[in-house]
């Protein structure tokens, strides 16, 4: 006897049941006990561990409310930590985004070996964070980067992001949202090809200009793409960019590059302060929700899905 | 019949009792350490020396990454009741371990062990750094180095300057002075970078001037213990380094090591701080100039100078093993301790040799008048008995402090804070970890 009827209503709504109870828990535990295990689990215990001052031998703990959260707040350079680090996000966001389609509207008219320009394109997506931190940090360090002495010598520019919070700051930016801009360009360019030619045709022949076709008629029909590259760009900010962080900077100078990943790391891994660290993870947990509930909230409602 | 059943019973007992009796298995002592490249090949064949001296017991050793990725496997495996018998912590780590409550102190194992050691044969600035507040040894220290200053000597040639003494140190005016002749010569650039800033500038410049990092003796005597860094002496030096980075005369080259360094090899400063570990980098990268080295800068007024302190590891023995084992972990230490294995790790790594006794073998057999280069360090450590303020440093969440140190200073360099109030508030922030820390072992 089969386990699955398929019944057709009158409304010919396909539907699907299970004759045995248990069968779809059973199907379904696999994926529970995943996320279970390396979601919730985890999740719980941060949340416990930011409420207690404990040695990290876990031979002590003490339960102290929100010691650990009341010290986070009344710290100015945590709260500076978030400040740059939503700065850090919109910025390497919006670079990524924004050289991301514009790349790719470029390489959608690339007329000979298009093939070839796109996989190129498309390689900087696979290199590691660190690996890319430390490569600009060849280009952009102020004793030994290419770039750096160049920009010194022929510019005069006093660049020196070992010294300066603003410099360290451009230079995370650039070698966060590099790699970044070919994971965008390849969602923009499987957007662009699903936009229907017909339509950017009669736009030409109605004499619209290629901004024009791009603003009204592109951009629109990019804009389900564009709202998911928001919310992931922001979300690898925030968390992947941890690599470079650690490979360039270090947070420093004078903490301006310090992002809340970075320093949840720096006070739990290497200072062994298991509260405050786990006070910190709850707090970015709780900030990612929110801006990602945020973005569904009101940007969503702007987005056009279906053609 | 009788007598095949009894040959039977005669084999299977005998192939029972022979791997308990004849062919003993030697007893595990596993160490866990940071050291990798050339440092882990020294280790590995340190520890293959001891294997092969003795049957009893085999040590193996294994690399657990750096030193925040060593400790944090040391402290996940005490959690799972796994840990190794040997775990080496770098020296920030070390009133952590100490409240631990998941250590056998050396002092302990060795007088357990039945293992005489004659301790006042060890370098005393080394073991200091690693006491407790009674003068009982908590763990062996393993890699120790201390800062000095190199210098560009074709620079200092150029400029008319003489070579550097290598056992009297300088004043700091007088380092103004030559560094001031350099760039106004326009020899190089700038005129000293440093390395570990919070190291170099304050830790050891309070050490050498006997001026209290931390009360209750550096947090020796007491987890209620607050930092002293913003007084008048340590407020006046980093002041003088301001000036000078004003002038061109101090550049600042980043936290770690790796910026100062490259400024130096690629002579954009003349003057270097650094551990005593980075000569054998020198002596790898510098390929176009003569350099040598001297102890760090004193203050002109100091009537006493005291000895520099260390950085580095030491081993900690973990509880929670038996009896036999732990006879092995002291048999091991003491091997370590050997004038052969202190040679051999001393030429292979640039660490200093733990025992007066490896020195004074290394000495007589004519090695620092080859190697004049290694005699700066281990002078300056060895300048004088350690006082309460000399020996070291013993506070909670120190990495954490030394951030906030890094933090401060580095917005002393780009003129937002003078550096009266960056040390202000870098006692401020580091009282309230010192704080939290102590809330959490009370």
């Amino acid at each position: 006897m089969p386990d699955v009827f398929l019944i057709y209503g009158s409304t010919m709504i396909k539907r699907s049941f299970f004759t045995s109870r248990y069968l779809p828990y059973l199907l379904i535990l696999p994926q529970i006990v995943i996320t279970l295990t390396f979601f919730y689990w985890p999740a719980v215990k941060g949340i416990i561990q930011s409420f207690l001052l404990s040695d990290p031998f876990g031979r002590r703990s003490t339960f102290v409310w929100f010691y650990n959260y009341a010290e986070l707040f009344t710290d100015p350079l945590y709260l500076k930590s978030i400040f740059i680090t939503i700065v850090f996000s919109i910025a390497v966001a919006s670079v990524s985004i924004s050289l991301g389609l514009f790349i790719a509207s470029m390489a959608n008219r690339a007329l000979r070996a298009k093939a070839v320009v796109r996989t190129l394109l498309i390689w900087p997506y696979a290199v590691a964070p660190a690996i890319s931190g430390i490569m600009w940090l060849f280009l952009l360090h102020p004793s030994y980067g290419i770039v750096a002495l160049g920009v010194k010598k022929w510019l005069g520019v006093n660049w020196n992001p070992v010294m300066y919070g603003n410099d360290a700051m451009i230079m995370i930016v650039i070698a966060s949202a590099w790699k970044q801009i070919s994971y965008n360009f390849v969602f923009f360019m499987a957007g662009l090809q699903a936009v229907p030619k017909s339509l950017i045709e009669a736009a030409a022949i109605d004499g619209a200009s290629p901004f024009k076709r791009f603003w009204f008629i592109t951009f629109p029909l990019l804009s389900p793409t564009f709202f998911f590259l928001t919310v992931m760009n922001i979300i690898y900010s925030f968390f992947e960019t941890f690599g470079i962080i650690h490979t360039v900077t270090q947070g420093g100078p004078g903490g301006s590059t310090n992002i809340l990943v970075y320093k949840v790391y720096q006070d739990g891994f290497v200072g062994l302060n298991l509260g405050s660290s786990a006070a910190q993870s709850v707090v970015l947990m709780t900030l990612i929700i929110l801006i990602t509930f945020l973005q569904f909230k009101f940007v969503e409602k702007k987005v056009q899905y279906g053609g | 019949m009788k007598l095949t059943k009894m040959f039977v019973f005669l084999v299977v007992g005998v192939c029972l009792a022979l791997p308990a009796s004849v062919f003993a298995e030697p007893t595990t002592i596993n160490w866990w350490h940071a050291m990798r490249g050339p440092r882990g090949d020294l280790v590995n064949h340190m520890i293959g020396e001891f294997n092969a001296s003795q049957s009893e017991y085999k040590v193996v050793g294994t690399n657990k990454g750096n030193y925040d990725e060593t400790m944090n496997a040391g402290v996940a495996a005490f959690r799972a009741k796994k840990q190794p018998h040997i775990l080496q912590v770098f020296e920030v780590g070390t009133q952590t371990m100490m409240l631990s409550g998941a250590i056998y102190p050396v002092f302990e194992l060795m007088k357990d062990a039945k293992i005489d050691v004659d301790w006042s044969r060890y370098l005393q600035a080394v073991l200091s750094y690693y006491m407790n507040a009674d003068g009982n040894l908590m763990s062996m220290p393993f890699n120790s180095s201390t800062p000095v200053m190199y210098y560009n000597l074709s620079m200092f040639e150029k400029a008319g300057i003489k070579p550097l003494s290598k056992s009297e140190p300088i004043t700091w005016d007088e380092l103004g002075e030559i560094t001031k002749k350099i760039v106004d010569a326009k020899i190089a650039p700038a005129g000293m970078v440093t390395a570990w800033q919070s190291w170099t500038q304050i830790e050891n410049y309070s050490a050498i001037h006997n001026i209290a990092f931390a009360t209750k003796a550096n947090g020796y005597e007491g987890l209620d213990c607050e930092l002293n860094i913003n007084n008048p002496q340590v407020v006046k030096h980093i002041t003088q380094l301001k000036t000078w980075a004003d002038d061109k005369r101090f550049m600042y080259g980043g936290q770690k090591y790796q910026g100062p360094n490259a400024e130096f090899v690629a002579q954009n400063a003349a003057v270097y701080m650094d551990s005593i570990s980075a000569i054998a980098k020198l002596k790898k990268s510098v390929k176009d100039f003569k350099w040598d080295a001297a102890p760090l800068p004193v203050e002109a007024g100091a009537k006493k100078l005291q000895n520099s302190i260390i950085g580095g590891a030491s081993l900690w023995v973990l509880s929670g093993h038996s009896k036999k084992e732990y006879k092995g972990v002291a048999e091991f230490l003491k091997f370590m301790a050997s004038n052969d294995m202190q040679e051999y790790w001393h030429k292979g790594s640039g660490y200093f040799p733990i025992t007066i006794d490896a020195y004074d073998s290394l000495k007589s057999k004519g090695y620092y008048d080859a190697n004049p280069l290694q005699t700066v360090g281990i002078n300056q450590l060895n300048r004088a008995i350690p006082t309460k303020i000399s020996r070291g440093l013993r506070l909670g969440y120190f990495v954490q402090i030394r951030n906030i140190i890094n933090e401060e200073l580095e917005q002393v360099w780009n003129g937002k804070k003078t550096p009266q109030e960056a040390l202000d508030n870098a006692v401020a922030r580091g009282n309230v970890q010192l704080r939290t820390f102590e809330k959490t072992y009370k």
